[in-house]
């Protein structure tokens, strides 16, 4: 049980995938104007996350590893991502049409998100087992919604402010994450276990 | 030829992929420590992106309009994978530093922007200098950023020491300082493009 609990402190605070491991900045800074789009953005990325790392989890042990083909990784990987993007668009035109409205600009983008990769890559490196990837996954995925929501709220503060003609909107709104970023590093003492 | 020369001319200065695009933040942020780090990972991008868009631009009329973006991605796939066999082979040390960055290369989103844009439009060899320089002007914005986060946080230059250790600023290797170093770098960079 503690080791379930490590992981999820660890991937929502400790070593959050936007502030510490660099992951999913494209969407961080892309979608990050509006709260609203925000929330959206986070949980279509928590859904691709958690269904990537399982699926390519089962494909690592009992396809690629069996017949010793592991160097393919990569391109699996990112076919089987890219397949379920697709397939997530079609089951939600069909079943729910509000929620395909809602998301229908981001969801085609999840699929260059390196986060989704990336999860999918470290469980295999850390080798975790799949109730731990399921749970790195989902957690990894929730620090990324929470670095989204909180960063949107400020950015959205920022687009009032009377900043220097440069330093409008990346500029200032990178030196905010690396602010957030240095508070996110206060975590970095906890200790679990 | 001067047409070839103002394709790379143009990846470089005017739609600098990191400066002015603002594409490929991940490795551009996670992979700038320092400036050797920097370098290593602008070269490793830029040969990918030379050799997918020169097959991508051979392929566009082979390739069916529908199903593109997943055959680009396909072939992107396959030059990372060499790239990373190769690294793996014959510089472990490279491949320790930047561990999950390199085969995360596939997800770039310059590789598939030059792609699309670019690859599927034009003629082998125009993609070719499309390629090389936009490579050119990757690497040099990470190496910009290395050197400047190795500068300020560790006092040295490429490893060789300017001013002593102990008057550096940490913050600048750590993970905060990568975002601060680059909203910096690209308030410079916009206010210098809009003085000229």
């Amino acid at each position: 049980m503690l080791t379930y609990i490590s992981i999820i402190i660890t991937a929502i605070f400790i070593n959050n995938i936007v502030f510490s491991q660099f992951l999913g900045i494209c969407p961080f800074l892309g979608v990050s104007k509006k709260t609203s789009s925000a929330l959206g953005m986070g949980a279509a990325v928590t859904f691709v996350i958690t269904l990537a790392t399982v699926v390519c989890w089962l494909i690592q042990y009992f396809i690629l590893e069996p017949l010793g083909i592991t160097f393919l990784q990569t391109i699996i990987f990112i076919l089987v991502i890219a397949f379920l993007v697709q397939m997530l668009e079609l089951i939600m035109k069909k079943v729910t049409p509000a929620l395909y409205q809602a998301l229908g600009v981001f969801l085609p983008l999840i699929t260059t998100n390196c986060a989704v990769l990336g999860v999918a890559i470290l469980v295999v490196q850390k080798g975790f087992n799949l109730m731990e990837s399921l749970t790195y996954g989902i957690a990894t995925s929730i620090g990324f919604t929470l670095a989204l929501w909180i960063f949107s709220g400020i950015r959205e503060q920022l687009a009032l402010q009377h900043a220097p003609k440069a330093m409008r909107g990346i500029p200032l709104a990178l030196i905010c994450a690396g602010i957030l970023a240095m508070a996110f590093m206060g975590f970095s003492g906890i200790k679990i276990g | 030829m001067k047409k070839y020369w103002k394709i790379i001319y143009n990846g470089i200065i005017p739609s600098n992929p990191v400066f002015v695009l603002l594409l490929g933040m991940c490795a551009t942020l996670g992979t700038t420590s320092s400036a050797i780090n920097g370098l290593m990972m602008g070269v490793a991008t830029a040969a990918v992106l030379i050799c997918s868009n020169a097959v991508i631009s051979m392929l566009k009329n082979v390739i069916p309009d529908k199903v593109r973006i997943p055959a680009f991605i396909v072939i992107i796939a396959t030059f990372v994978t060499a790239l990373q066999l190769l690294i793996n082979a014959y510089m472990p040390a490279l491949n320790a530093s930047l561990g999950i960055f390199i085969p995360l290369i596939v997800v770039n989103c310059i590789l598939l922007g030059r792609a699309e844009a670019f690859a599927s439009k034009n003629g082998v060899l125009a993609s070719l200098c499309d390629g090389l320089g936009t490579g050119i002007g990757f690497t040099f914005a990470l190496t910009l950023l290395g050197a400047t986060r190795e500068l300020l946080g560790t006092g040295s230059l490429f490893g060789f020491s300017i001013y002593p250790e102990d008057y550096g600023m940490l913050v600048f290797v750590l993970a905060p300082g990568a975002f601060i170093a680059l909203g910096y770098l690209i308030a410079l960079v916009n206010k210098l493009r809009k003085n000229i």
